[in-house]
């Protein structure tokens, strides 16, 4: 344990006004915290440069799942085991509830947010490649105007985004478009159960007699960001879906992403494991 | 026929683990007591120019150690005494410790170890089994080697001229860390005038003992050591302790004060002992039926800076690097090597793990270049009652590896699904294989290891027929309190729950010897099996006790025994079971009481799509004398099974510049709940006369055979040979590609 | 910064304790409340040793701030017994050799406490996916799957 905690302050607040306004008053010198499941572990290894935390914990406005007739809107507290426990996502996002199950085990699932596995920006996070799939908006409250913004747009670069420093993410906005897509997620992961993703790739299409009415794919862990794979898309959209076509999108896909060398995998791998992904999928709507 | 053993009776301290009251080091505090903590190196070598201690911090609030202040001699004693408590003026590996700073305020402390400044000239360093080899730096002794010997039987240079084969091969096994859960911990109290006490997550009691009479001018009797509840070990606990009971003794006799030295998770991992990477050539000639002619193997470890425990793993692996097997012509030459790296160290398996992966996957390559199917060449080469080993033992016992290696691949079902998945892979993304690994593994110490260790048991019975074992033998995990009870019970008749056994603390017990070299059934047992029969000589010798007695009457004999005499006490020291010879000079003759002996067979499949490989069924069979406690004989397989399979293809240490750059669990991948199959443990028991009761030693046979059963099992299913663990995916990409053999898409 | 007061209810009593508001659950819970039943095995949320409930949930307590933990109810290893009889799990745990070494024991019961109240009957795939954050380095896990399955099985209703 590495961190000198006397130094550091958490401040819980009860509203929603409360947080804002410190976020205004002093932005860059607080780090909003819910779960703590990333930012502790920063923490505790004397890495977290922030010595002032702000608890979201108890802002009610910030958690729930609640549903419209075309979109479902997650708080930004939602936990992953909510999301998993939730019958309408199991029903219509079947790939977040995924990502939910595999990010960490149970006790850490318990306490983390949607929020905060995309405030903290990990390329290998779980939940954005899903998230990307499903167009998501993502909201961001100040003092100032909310701001709404296509989630594609959010990531960057290497953990940074579109956030300003005043800023908490409110909610994440999910169209309920799903309908009659055929939607796919694969993770491969250090080991089967609370692991760290080398490479994970999310599919969604919807396929009318033969040809790519739609086509989302998204990746995580082969660039500094999860990234939306626009390149890859655009040689299938519309198309007739045939072995060729295939074969092309492999071709795109392995020059769109820009994987790695790292502690946990290598550069050569997780280009071959993602072409090889995108094949699974790709194949599986030929049938 | 047995009362207690064979019987799974209730763990000696099972209540106090599931109920959270078992007291592990960092359970304790004390009165006035401070926090430790380790100043260590950042470079690989260098020469120490200075130490600051930068403003802005209390330091005269702390206690400050440096290698100037240890009282007796700067070098933990093991066996070449080369390894120094605290690096003075030079140093020789990432993290080796030069500081120690200790406080009241364990946050304090910890921002000050932060804080210090080591100011090293950085000296060229060497990483590796090659670059210690090539010596473009000597960096121990005149060779870097810390130790070298041969083992040889008949001519091996004889054998090429006439063999219908000659096979050779290389393979290479990577570091692994015993990540036992609970992380290294000391507590110490120590003055010149009243000694040393040290409370501690410890192995071998005594071996800390000896350690600190080295370090502190103090006489035997005013050092104490104390084990604490331990939460694992593996061997990671077997040596080091010596180390950090040192440091936290040094602190405490600075500051007059306890000293508490609790490792966090990422400290335990960079800088405290791992397995010994190792590097092994062997070249075999056969026959054209398959008949071993001759082996020659070049095994090699990488030991880290300093010798520590290098020549015994060395000399474990080496004696078992020849495997089960009958051959005329034997050499094996054997070497540890010095690089910059933290010292390497125990871990269940001591160097067989390493030799016993490069047999085994060396024998399906012969298998592979004669014609014959593995479990054939096997059959035509098993040892035999009667016929020696590589180190001309005799093998004495009963035993009938033919039969086992029926029965094991019987249970797996092996033949079937040969056929099965070779029919099925052409079909299948999902490849699978089967494959085993046979294989033996001796208990006790190696050679004349026992007669030096010369260790002590006795048992005390008290007034009320309870008896008491008085061993320094540590239970950590494996059940050391519970089968030890069973066995003094079972040779006293008495109940299973009249024999205590106290926490060994050296003030209170004898020296049994360490715990490791799955030794503390097989020989710890069985001195405590004479002292219980010395016991009731005792008592029947006095007329209190017939030959055949109740344990109400043995009860009453206690009473009797100790109102009229005194204290109740039986001894027994170790002497060598008649016609153990061994030679320290040629490294020949009985190298162990008793072998263990076994086959494991591995199911996995590999998925192509991403080179993930699953074990999905293992069969563990295995023949060890007696059983006597068939829960803790079946946990201590399916840990060491599970232990086996994390070796194989998960637990990767990632090496910068000497220094574990993956030191946390996020990094260094063990396996969970998910990535183990069910893992089927089966025993057979021919007993063995020495042992207590029969039983031989078990604790480290099963971490042995899993790595190349599982890799055997791999090259069955893809028909591509890996020779190096751990096997990441990354790597069986690269395997495949050098193969030719497409890391495929969907098929169909 | 300094020190705050906090309320923790603990195992069914109720504790004000002076911590910083970062000290971790974990810290107060051994050091300040002497309740060393829960144990630290990585620091990092990967061991599952220091796990508690944390309103029932399962958590990591070496991962939440004590500030975190404020009004909010605890349950250890040491509140599991019941006037000192061993909880189903306990005896289990005991009796089919899921518990080696002991420093795991009190995270996988804990963690075990939350499938079971999941899962009732759970399947050996529920009970290797609810346990996966609890990692045990001595038994290979297999005898702790069935102290779990016999505790299930040993359960009063469903």
């Amino acid at each position: 344990m590495r961190a000198y905690v006397p130094e550091y302050d958490l401040e819980a607040p009860k509203t929603l006004d409360h947080v804002l306004r410190l976020l205004a008053r002093e932005p860059g010198v607080w780090k909003p915290i819910a779960g703590g499941t990333d930012l502790m572990v920063l923490f505790e290894a004397g890495q977290l440069r922030h010595r002032n935390l702000l608890s979201l914990s108890r802002i009610p406005e910030l958690g729930g799942i609640t549903a419209s007739e075309t979109h479902v809107t997650l708080g930004a507290l939602t936990t992953y085991t909510e999301i998993q426990r939730s019958e309408l996502m199991r029903r219509e996002f079947p790939l977040l509830v995924k990502a939910a199950s595999w990010t960490g085990a149970v006790a850490t699932q318990n306490r983390g947010t949607l929020a905060g596995n995309i405030a903290n920006g990990s390329p290998a996070a779980d939940s954005p490649p899903a998230l990307l799939v499903y167009d998501a908006d993502i909201v961001l409250l100040s003092e100032r105007d909310p701001r709404w913004l296509r989630y594609s747009h959010f990531h960057t670069g290497y953990k940074t985004n579109l956030m300003e420093p005043d800023e908490i993410i409110s909610h994440i906005s999910l169209p309920r478009a799903t309908a009659g897509c055929v939607q796919y997620l694969r993770k491969v992961g250090t080991r089967k159960a609370q692991a760290i993703s080398k490479v994970a790739l999310a599919g969604l299409a919807k396929v009318n007699a033969g040809t790519i009415e739609r086509i989302r794919i998204a990746l995580g862990s082969v660039a500094p960001m999860p990234i939306r794979c626009h390149q890859t898309e655009a040689v299938l959209a519309d198309r007739v879906l045939d072995r060729a076509v295939i074969e092309k999108a492999k071709l795109v896909i392995a020059a769109e992403i820009s994987p790695i060398d790292d502690i946990r995998s290598t550069a050569e791998y997780r280009k071959r494991v993602t072409v090889n992904l995108l094949d699974e999928f790709l194949t599986s709507l030929l049938s | 026929m047995f009362q207690t053993v064979g019987k799974p009776v209730p763990r000696k301290e099972g209540r106090e683990k599931v109920t959270g009251q078992a007291k592990y080091v960092d359970d304790l505090t004390f009165p006035g007591m401070l926090m430790g903590a380790t100043v260590r190196s950042p470079v690989a070598r260098g020469r120490i120019r200075s130490i600051e201690f930068p403003d802005g911090l209390p330091w005269e609030q702390f206690a400050i150690v440096t290698a100037k202040d240890i009282p007796g001699q700067n070098s933990v004693a093991l066996i070449s005494d080369d390894q120094p408590y605290l690096a003075d003026g030079f140093v020789n590996h990432p993290e080796e410790p030069v500081v120690l700073l200790a406080h009241p305020d364990k946050y304090l402390v910890e921002k000050a170890r932060q804080a210090v400044r080591l100011n090293i000239d950085p000296l060229p360093a060497i990483f590796g089994i090659e670059e210690s080899l090539a010596r473009q730096q000597i960096i121990w002794g005149e060779d870097n080697i810390l130790k070298k010997f041969v083992i040889e039987k008949g001519n091996v240079e004889s054998v090429w001229a006439q063999a219908a084969h000659i096979i050779e091969g290389e393979y290479r096994t990577g570091a692994q860390e015993q990540l036992y859960i609970e992380t290294n911990g000391m507590i110490a109290v120590a003055s010149p005038e009243n000694g040393i006490t040290i409370w501690g997550s410890v192995q071998c009691p005594y071996y800390v003992h000896k350690a600190l009479l080295k370090a502190f001018p103090l006489p035997p009797e005013k050092i104490r050591v104390i084990q604490m509840e331990t939460g694992g070990g593996f061997g990671g606990k077997e040596d080091y302790p010596s180390m950090l009971a040192g440091h936290a003794a040094l602190l405490a006799w600075k500051s007059g004060r306890p000293v508490k030295m609790v490792y966090d998770r990422a400290e335990d991992l960079a800088a405290t002992t791992k397995r010994h990477p190792s590097r092994t050539r062997i070249r075999t000639a056969v026959t054209a039926e398959g008949k071993l002619l001759g082996q020659d193997i070049e095994f090699i470890l990488d030991g880290g800076a300093y010798a520590t425990l290098s020549a015994v793993v060395l000399s474990r692996g080496a004696i078992h690097a020849a495997g089960p097997y009958q051959c005329p012509n034997v050499r094996i030459r054997s070497t540890a090597v010095a690089t910059n790296a933290p010292p390497h160290g125990a871990f269940r398996g001591f160097g067989a793990p390493q030799s016993i992966f490069a047999m085994e996957r060396h024998m399906d390559q012969v298998a592979r270049a004669v014609g014959l199917a593995p479990e054939e060449l096997r059959r035509r080469n098993f040892l035999h009652t009667g016929e020696t080993t590589a180190t001309r033992q005799v093998i004495r016992e009963k035993v009938d590896l033919e039969r086992l290696l029926d029965r094991a691949l019987d249970l797996a079902d092996y033949h079937a699904k040969t056929k099965a998945f070779a029919e099925q892979n052409q079909r299948s993304r999902v490849k699978r294989g089967i494959g085993f690994a046979s294989f033996m593994h001796g208990a006790g110490f190696t050679g004349s290891g026992e007669r030096y260790l010369q260790s002590v048991a006795g048992l005390e019975a008290l007034a009320d027929g309870r008896v008491r074992i008085l061993v320094s033998s540590t239970e950590i995990g494996q059940g050391t309190n519970t089968i030890l009870a069973q066995i003094v019970a079972e040779t006293l008749g008495i109940n299973y729950d009249h024999v205590e056994i106290p926490r060994p603390d050296t003030n209170e017990v004898p020296n049994s010897g360490p715990t490791v070299a799955s030794r503390t059934c097989m020989v710890v047992g069985k001195l405590l099996e004479s002292a219980a029969i010395g016991l009731k000589q005792t008592l029947t010798k006095a007329g209190l006790l017939d030959e055949d007695y109740s344990s109400g009457e043995f009860t009453d004999a206690c009473a009797r025994y100790t109102e009229r005499f005194g204290p109740l006490k039986s001894f027994c020291q170790y002497e060598a079971p008649p016609g153990i010879h061994w030679d320290d000079e040629t490294y020949s003759g009985d190298a162990y009481g008793a072998f263990a002996w076994a086959v494991y067979v591995a199911e996995v499949s590999v998925d192509m799509l991403t080179c993930e490989i699953t074990v999905d069924d293992f069969v563990a069979l295995q023949e060890v004398g007696r059983v006597i406690h068939p829960v803790l004989a079946a946990g201590q397989i399916e840990g060491g099974v599970a232990q086996g399979i994390g070796y194989a293809l998960f637990e990767n240490v990632v090496w910068k510049n000497g220094r574990m750059a993956n030191s946390q669990m996020t990094n260094y991948i063990m396996p969970t709940s998910v990535d183990v199959p069910r893992i089927r443990a089966y025993f057979e028991e021919t007993p063995y006369e020495y042992g207590p009761l029969g039983a031989k030693g078990i604790g480290e046979l099963p971490i042995d055979g899993p790595a190349p059963a599982v890799l055997n099992a791999i090259e069955n299913a893809i028909g591509v040979a890996v020779n190096e663990i751990p096997l990441m995916p990354e790597m069986l990409l690269r395997a495949l590609e050098r193969g030719n053999v497409p890391m495929e898409a969907s098929v169909g | 910064m300094g020190k705050q007061r906090i309320e923790l209810h603990v195992n069914g009593h109720k504790h004000n304790v002076e911590s910083y508001p970062m000290a971790r659950l974990l810290d107060v819970l051994r050091e300040q409340l002497g309740l060393t039943g829960t144990k630290e095995g990585c620091g990092e949320g990967e061991c599952g040793a220091c796990a508690v409930l944390l309103d029932g949930e399962l958590v990591n307590s070496c991962l939440v701030p004590v500030l975190q933990a404020d009004g909010r109810n605890i349950l250890t290893i040491e509140g599991l017994q019941n006037d000192g009889h061993l909880h189903l799990l306990q005896e289990a745990f005991a009796e089919t050799g899921g518990t080696q070494c002991g420093i795991c024991t009190p995270g996988m019961i804990l963690a075990s406490c939350q499938l079971l109240k999941l899962h009732p009957n759970p399947t050996e795939e529920q009970i290797r996916e609810g346990l996966a954050g609890n990692l045990c380095r001595c038994t290979g896990y297999q005898k702790i799957f069935d102290a779990v399955k016999q505790a299930s099985h040993r359960a009063p209703g469903d």
